[in-house]
């Protein structure tokens, strides 16, 4: 307990936690609509497309790259999304696609370019996201504030319409509901989450925070409204717990909050099964 | 004035015509059966009706206060809906949705409007009940009611008993038999000529690139007897 509150004493310690809370928060609101609309592994392919221009802007010398790497991956969301009805590569295929050659070639760009003499180490870095969490600066805390704050506040005006456009696209567009309006903003949602995300998991694992809660969630609860406040609830406890863990531990911290979004599917699941035994 | 006119339609995709010169009104009251073998165009034809495609050539008029989004829809089950997690009413609800504009919440007339038309169909009881829980008659009871929330005008239904068991089918049809005798028109799209026969009042019969047949049910009666037809007896 003394540890935790020495370690409590150091900002860094404090904005990781502040921003950790806050991406799982959103994360886990648009994991319940990727999820049921089948784009689970959306979250993948653009944490990929992230970790491509990160290697870029680093090749580039961007001091803030944030002013490429999100422009490109909102991009990228929309071309994803778009492509799911009808197009010529199908929606998993071009996800995969995708996915994989933004990697490689981020790979690629960072081995010719880069100047550091620790490219594995930087490479793991951005991927697994080991220590980035604890060298943010107080800017980058108030950007990732603001954005969830943006991010939170459009699911909260359409979430009705969110609800429609995923239970059923014909029947909304068939009523009048721009069903194509409210895919974009959800791609360019899902896109601004992940690029915030990036900094606490690294790209491997955002997809990890989109999913598990709420899939743990769907276990017990039987409503949408139910399964999201609950996902929001399990993702932020467990994003928190496992900050903790990795701080006093000495952990990664993105796969400790991952393997502790896991413990929570398992004892949703558990939960689950016990209340289908009862009714 | 008609509510729906379709005027010399040619429906297709990539280039490929499925049914062309479709012209057909569709006036207050009427209960119009789309009948029609598999691969014939009849959902192609619906979801032109409902602005999801556009036609190749040709046009929908709609009229007789009927804006084009006052239409209900009632769909076939898609892979999604069998694992999502909503209640009832939660569904019920979202068919108001085309009446909030940019407002992000229900009001108290939506809310009041979701619970008669749950009521109306008897599911009233189930409202807080998992919509995949439910048995294909009570989802398509809510789907149905969902329908009623979006407009009491025209609703357009797609294979509304497809996947029940003869019961549910039975009482399916005498639901929408008794909403069509309170006013709604409605348009649907069956396998079943038998049923089809039974609750129309106009058959709209296409097969082979073309309108087959379209008028009242007693000349498609008359027509098919004396072509030696009759199997929907």
């Amino acid at each position: 307990m003394n540890k935790l509150a020495l370690y409590f004493e150091y900002p860094f310690v404090r904005y990781a936690m502040i921003v950790g809370v806050l991406i799982a928060l959103c994360s886990s609101l648009l994991g319940v609509t990727l999820v049921l609309k089948r784009f689970s592994f959306i979250g993948d392919g653009l944490s990929h497309v992230a970790f491509g221009a990160t290697a870029v802007a680093a090749a580039m010398r961007l001091t803030n790259n944030f002013l490429l790497v999100l422009p490109v991956t909102i991009l990228c969301a929309i071309l994803l999304l778009r492509t799911g009805q009808n197009a010529m590569i199908k929606g998993d295929a071009a996800i995969a696609m995708i996915s994989v050659g933004t990697l490689a070639v981020g790979y690629l760009i960072m081995n010719v370019f880069s100047k550091s003499a620790n490219i594995s180490g930087d490479v793991c870095a951005t991927l697994f996201g080991s220590t980035s969490i604890l060298t943010l600066t107080a800017t980058e805390v108030w950007l990732s504030a603001v954005l969830s704050v943006a991010v939170t506040a459009v699911f909260l005006v359409f979430y009705h319409k969110i609800f429609a456009v995923t239970f059923d696209e014909d029947f909304a567009t068939a009523t009048g509901i721009k069903a194509k309006l409210y895919n974009l903003i959800l791609a360019v949602v899902i896109a601004v989450v992940i690029v915030i995300a990036m900094n606490l998991v690294g790209a491997l694992l955002i997809s990890a925070l989109v999913i598990f809660p709420a899939l743990s969630a769907m276990r017990a609860f039987k409503t949408f409204k139910a399964v999201t406040v609950c996902s929001v609830l399990i993702s932020v406890s467990c994003a928190a717990l496992g900050i903790l863990i990795s701080i006093v531990a000495g952990t990664p911290v993105g796969s400790t909050i991952v393997a502790v979004d896991i413990a929570g599917f398992f004892a949703f699941s558990a939960i689950g099964l016990i209340t289908r035994r009862i009714n | 004035m008609p509510q729906l006119s379709c005027q010399n339609l040619t429906l297709g995709y990539e280039g490929k015509t499925i049914v062309s010169g479709l012209s057909f009104d569709i006036n207050a009251g009427d209960y119009l059966c789309i009948v029609g073998e598999n691969g014939s165009g009849k959902s192609t034809l619906m979801k032109t009706l409902l602005h999801l495609k556009t036609p190749a050539s040709g046009q929908i008029v709609t009229g007789d206060g009927v804006k084009s989004n006052e239409i209900g829809y009632l769909p076939q089950q898609t892979a999604v809906q069998k694992d999502f997690p909503a209640s009832v009413r939660e569904v019920v609800r979202s068919g108001c949705l085309n009446r909030c504009g940019l407002r992000p919440f229900y009001s108290r007339q939506e809310k009041q409007l979701a619970e008669e038309n749950m009521a109306k169909l008897g599911i009233f009881s189930l409202a807080k009940r998992c919509y995949r829980e439910l048995s294909g008659g009570q989802q398509q009871r809510a789907l149905l009611a969902r329908a009623l929330c979006a407009t009491r005008k025209i609703l357009l239904l797609d294979e509304p008993a497809a996947g029940l068991d003869p019961k549910a089918t039975e009482e399916m049809y005498e639901l929408i038999a008794r909403l069509n005798g309170e006013g709604t028109t409605i348009v649907m799209i069956s396998h079943d000529v038998a049923a089809s026969v039974k609750y129309a009042s106009h058959i709209l019969h296409i097969g082979g690139g073309s309108a087959l047949f379209f008028g009242p049910k007693s000349d498609y009666i008359r027509k098919n007897v004396s072509c030696g037809g009759g199997t929907y007896e």
